[in-house]
């Protein structure tokens, strides 16, 4: 065995060899390497354990330059550990470092290796533990080994002092209660000689500031002291990173901290430090105007340099500096421009940016005219970040900078032709979401809609088709502002449509139907109008001016019967039926169908295009068109055409065939077509608009309604359904979200006001689905009673409190929005507080998610011990100041040691001050009379003084982080600085 | 704190990739292809900073330096200044100069220990503890002292070993043909 393991020994290819044959294996390498990975799987179940390391050695190099999975060597990597070989040892660690993950099972066993390696003599194979430690430790491994690395934070050695330093910092995040034992020491390296020493604990506390800085205000004295002392340019970064966290919770540090700040930024040669400086001074010291003026000078000192690293950053600091300071950066206007035609693309973003925060009401104009003739220009990347961030910046509150919406209009109709237009998606949003928040821009983005739908080359670009849809689906809703629907119907029915995906295909034939509808209408209307004219002797049929005022009728009946007939009417002659057509129209005048609710344009039948000829020609391009696609495959391509295609059956009868009507003098069939055309225009004329996502829950619960306990259940059936329609639906795409708003909340405010039972909401839950379903593709023209159309008076009976109520404060949002001085009177744009709502509720979720885990871990780590004290603290989130108080009383030992002291009530502030500071010393004089004492013999009384003392070290950072945030501010935080 | 250090080549090769978060392997190579794929379309003279965000997650910088046929890559969050990161490699490749005398590429691809040695001494955990690269070659060479004179150790006994089986092996071979003879 033994002259086994040594032929193996000897034959064996080191890394070296390894590296050699693999880069003489030019093609076949990945034959090579699982040939290597065959003989490392050998070889390292050798018990010879220089075999065993080098194999391992080989496994990870091939691990982690050629990607193979090591995780099967976890254990032969602890046993190479364990030789007692320094070089070994390094391979091993090497391993276990780039291997092991919190999942490895073998993680326990190297606890006590590590241990032993620590204690160990060779400082190097010290440094290798700290290391394994720094990048593997878990909290068992942390918790277990807090003891050791507390010993080494005081070693003599540099070498090891400062990894130990380091290695805190993993241990704390691990293993929140080791800050208890280890944190003092590692405040008193602050004062060490060595610069190598303080430099690692300034890491240490940048790192940890940065997820909870409140809790390092005690020790601004001390990175005061570095600040204006130390020389070290690293040391200094690092100081200024803290300060730049701390001076934005307490202004007093922040008045102190400008000064030296300045003089660094003055005196310093260093760019990474003047930057640094500049960052900090954008970033937390933006009220102190003479640094802000220093640090712009020096933003244009980066500005103007060759280094084009130093120009990114200049820009950078500019964009940060932006929204405060925003002169700064007109004061660099031209050199921004300038930027976006520079070669490096982050500079060309950077400049994007700050062109885009120059942006406001009265300049918004020429902006983007420069910024759509750069896209134009430039590379396709560069023109959709452009494209991009026109968009957002618009839209923004509410296209707030907006107040000629009819160039905004024109202008997004002018972005999609762009070539390289990727922004499809958003341009569609944008104008559903203008047409349905401003009224006067509407007959705009007919025109541009119609520009986009006449233009046959925009079918062929996939990226175009989301802005297709929109401008199909806004031509037919606003159809009555088209000039000639006529064309329209052209362009939606053109033979290039067969290039759309098959859900925009969809909307085109949705469009279609709605253009019909109305072209049909004003038809009858324009017989009418020509009847009665007949009638008062008046032959000059003149349009009535006065209809072309949109109105919304205040009731519709849609439960009356949809246009199911789909009689066929074959032999019908275009030709016959033109002359009868006075006939009909005289006999219609007697039952004037059309009281309210009238919707014609002045503009279509100002144009008197309503022969009889135009209107069948239109019937039968229909007809022609979409006949092939009522066999669609398709779903919902196939029943939006049979809707058409049924519809002109209906109303054909009557137009086609007039003879029978004129002789018979029957206007029954007349009133039938004119009547369900005059209901489909009904249905489209209800206004589609904005709905907030808020708005469900401003539906109160009824009165005298009392939730069951046993509805919890209820509740976790209908939550599941719920949240996904919640959140599927927003702004984004409203032509869905308002369709199955309403009636989703009436299923729901039904389901919550009657105490069902399951099988009833199961059945809610399925309507609510499939109500969704329908809905959104039936656009809401044929509709049953169970699903109501939005916006309909009659279905918003049951909730007509609630959503008067939604409508006044609509009302008053929009009535707010307006702008007096304007010029040109801004167009009132909808608004919803649901819109605000919904940004302001997003942003506390946010600034809890960034709250860094570690921290949290520190708050719940400590309250999961098993202290008496504890018991307070655990449920202090949940309960408030009170708390708080008692927590004092409680252990006054604890707040008498307390360094931070925030959570002191405001009042006592002034008198406290003095009191703190002396704590603070008071504090450093007892933890040096201690440290003589505090060897590893301690005893358990001291360990529990001492605990207690950490804890309230603490205690101030629980108060951060928890809800009580805003209190805790108030309160007045020492003069650290004194 | 750096999150992760990576040295490859033009080609996109690795010849050095360190995560101080652990990373599937699997996932390391998609990372370090998707920085590839973006440093390559990068022009010269550039600046050498990048958009990481996309690659590593919000919060994280990338910064770069292209040295002959190698690229460095620095991948680090907010808690660094980023021309202090441009200083480190500057400190990295340095320190590399200095051991290998004049390092070109073939040196990184062949002493893969010693640059984990080199780069664990300057960066810790994802700290930087070392910026002196004097500092830096005096440890790495401690170090290789103390892991060398015990592989040495190792080879002495090896071939001692070895030796001693030859003089075996001679010495039966001379006893058989001494046999041989005097039959």
């Amino acid at each position: 065995m033994a002259g086994a393991s040594i032929m193996e020994t000897l034959f064996q290819r080191n890394l070296e060899d390894l590296i050699k044959a693999s880069r003489q294996q030019q093609v076949r390498e990945s034959l090579f390497i699982s040939k290597s990975m065959d003989e490392i799987r050998r070889e390292i179940k050798s018990t010879d354990l220089h075999t065993k390391s080098i194999a391992l050695q080989k496994l990870s190099y091939l691990s982690s330059l050629h990607g193979l999975d090591m995780s099967f060597a976890a254990f032969h990597a602890i046993e190479v550990v364990s030789s007692p070989q320094f070089l070994h040892k390094k391979i091993g660690y090497h391993a276990i470092t780039q291997s092991f993950n919190d999942d490895t099972p073998v993680m326990l066993l190297i606890t006590n290796q590590l241990r032993k390696d620590m204690n160990s003599s060779n400082h190097f194979e010290v440094s290798l533990a700290l290391e394994c430690l720094s990048r593997i430790g878990n909290i068992d491994l942390a918790r277990d080994l807090t003891p050791e690395v507390f010993t080494l934070l005081s070693s003599i050695k540099a070498f090891v002092k400062k990894k130990a330093i380091a290695v805190v910092l993993r241990v704390f995040e691990k293993y929140p209660d080791a800050v208890r034992v280890c944190f003092k020491r590692l405040v008193e390296n602050l004062e060490s000689s060595d610069p190598i020493i303080v430099s690692a604990v300034i890491g240490v506390f940048c790192e940890l500031s940065l997820k909870d800085p409140r809790s390092y205000l005690p020790l601004a004295p001390e990175f005061y002291k570095i600040l204006v002392d130390s020389k070290n340019n690293w040391l200094l970064i690092k100081v200024l990173k803290i300060f730049a966290k701390l001076a934005s919770l307490e202004p007093r540090l922040a008045k102190r901290i400008a000064d030296p700040i300045c003089e660094h930024m003055r005196r310093t040669g260093a760019k990474s430090l003047m930057f640094e400086c500049i960052k900090t001074v954008v970033s937390s010291l933006s009220e102190y105007e003479s640094a802000v003026k220093l640090a712009v000078v020096k933003i244009q000192e980066f500005l103007v340099d060759d280094d084009p690293n130093l120009k990114y950053l200049g820009l950078h600091a500019l964009s940060t500096i932006a929204p405060k300071h925003l002169w700064a950066v007109l004061e660099n206007k031209e050199f921004v421009i300038k930027s976006l035609s520079d070669g490096d693309f982050n500079i060309k973003l950077e400049s994007l940016r700050l062109v885009m925060a120059m942006v406001s009401e009265s300049n918004v104009a020429e902006i983007t005219r420069v910024l759509v003739n750069y896209a134009l220009k430039s590379d396709p990347e560069f023109c959709n970040k452009i494209l991009g961030s026109i968009l957002s910046t618009c839209s923004k509150n509410l296209y707030e900078v907006i107040v000629d919406f009819d160039w905004y209009a024109s202008l997004l109709g002018e972005m999609a032709r762009i070539p390289h237009c990727q922004k499809g998606e958003e341009i569609e949003n944008q104008l559903i979401d203008i047409g349905m928040r401003v009224k006067d821009v509407r007959p705009e983005l007919v025109h541009v809609s119609r520009d986009l739908l006449i233009d046959p080359a925009l079918l062929g670009n996939p990226f175009l088709h989301n802005i297709l849809s929109a401008a199909a689906w806004l031509s037919g809703e606003y159809v009555e502002f088209s000039r000639n629907p006529f064309e329209l119907m052209e362009a939606l029915l053109q033979p290039r449509t067969s290039l759309l995906p098959s859900s925009i295909r969809a909307m085109y034939v949705q469009s279609t139907f709605k253009v019909l509808i109305s072209y049909v209408h004003s038809y009858f209307l324009h017989k009418e109008n020509v009847a009665s004219s007949i009638d008062s002797g008046n032959q000059a049929s003149e349009v009535p001016e006065s209809f072309s005022q949109r109105k919304f009728p205040e009731s519709s009946d849609l439960t009356s019967e949809a246009p199911a007939c789909s009689e066929q009417d074959g032999d019908f002659n275009p030709r016959d039926s033109n002359q009868s057509f006075e006939d009909l129209s005289t006999e219609n005048d007697g039952d004037v169908t059309v009281t309210h609710g009238q919707a014609s344009t002045s503009a279509s039948l100002g144009k008197n295009s309503f022969t009889q000829e135009s209107i069948v020609n239109l019937l039968n391009l229909v007809e022609l068109a979409l006949g092939p696609l009522s066999r669609s495959h398709d779903v919902e391509i196939q029943e939006r055409t049979k809707n058409v295609l049924g519809f002109i059956d209906l109303i054909k009868k009557e137009i086609l065939n007039p003879i029978i009507q004129g002789e018979q003098y029957l206007a029954r069939e007349g009133t039938e077509a004119s009547n369900a055309v005059k209901l489909m225009r009904d249905a489209f004329s209800k206004e589609l608009g904005p709905v907030s996502t808020s708005a469900q829950e401003r539906v109160a619960v009824p009165d005298g309604l009392t939730l069951k306990e046993d509805l919890s259940d209820l509740e976790m059936i209908c939550g599941d359904a719920l949240l996904p329609l919640s959140s599927s639906f927003s702004l984004g795409s409203p032509q869905y979200g308002e369709k199955f708003d309403a009636p989703l909340s009436n299923l729901q405010s039904k389901d919550e006001s009657e105490p069902l039972k399951e099988s009833t909401s199961l059945l809610a839950e399925h309507r609510k689905r499939h109500g969704l379903y329908y809905l959104s593709s039936e656009m809401g023209e044929i509709v049953s009673n169970e699903y109501p159309p939005a916006n309909d008076p009659m279905s918003q009976d049951k909730l007509s409190d609630d959503a008067a109520d939604l409508v006044k404060l609509t009302e008053q949002s929009v009535a707010s929005k307006k702008k007096p001085n304007n010029v040109k009177p801004r167009p009132v744009v909808l608004k919803l507080d649901g819109d605000e709502i919904a940004i302001a509720a997003k942003k506390p979720e946010l600034n809890s998610g960034m709250l860094s885990g570690a921290v949290r871990d520190v708050l719940l780590g400590s309250e999961a011990l098993p202290t008496s004290s504890r018991s307070n603290l655990s449920d202090k989130p949940s309960s408030n100041k009170k708390g708080k108080e008692k927590l004092n009383t409680d252990l006054p030992l604890e707040s008498k040691d307390n360094l931070g002291g925030e959570e002191m009530p405001g009042g006592a502030a002034s008198s406290r001050k003095s009191k703190h500071r002396s704590h603070g010393k008071e504090r450093r004089h007892k933890s040096v009379g201690k440290n003589g004492e505090e060897k590893e013999d301690n005893s358990q009384k001291k360990e529990t003084q001492k605990s207690n003392h950490r804890h309230g070290r603490h205690k101030p950072r629980q108060k951060a982080d928890g809800p009580l945030n805003v209190v805790a501010q108030t309160p007045v935080i020492p003069d650290f600085l004194l | 704190m750096i999150k992760s250090v990576m040295v490859m080549n033009t080609q996109g090769k690795p010849r050095l990739s360190k995560f101080y978060d652990y990373q599937p392997v699997e996932k390391q190579q998609e990372l370090i292809r998707s920085v590839f794929g973006v440093l390559s379309s990068r022009a010269e003279n550039v600046s050498n900073f990048m958009e990481a965000d996309s690659i590593f997650g919000p919060d994280t910088r990338l910064v770069y330096k292209h040295y002959a046929t190698l690229y460095f890559v620095l991948v680090f969050d907010s808690s660094e200044n980023e021309l202090a990161m441009l200083d480190l490699i500057q400190v990295f490749v340095e320190t590399l100069d200095k051991c290998f005398k004049n390092v070109c590429e073939l040196d990184i691809v062949y002493s893969y220990s010693k640059l984990h040695t080199i780069l664990d001494e300057i960066i810790f955990g994802g700290q930087v503890l070392e910026t002196s690269s004097t500092e830096v070659i005096k440890a790495v060479e401690e170090i290789s002292k103390c892991s060398l004179s015990l592989s040495l150790y190792i080879y002495i006994y090896i071939y001692l070993l070895s030796s001693l089986f030859l003089l075996c092996v001679c010495g039966a071979g001379f006893f058989m043909s001494v046999h041989v003879i005097n039959r």
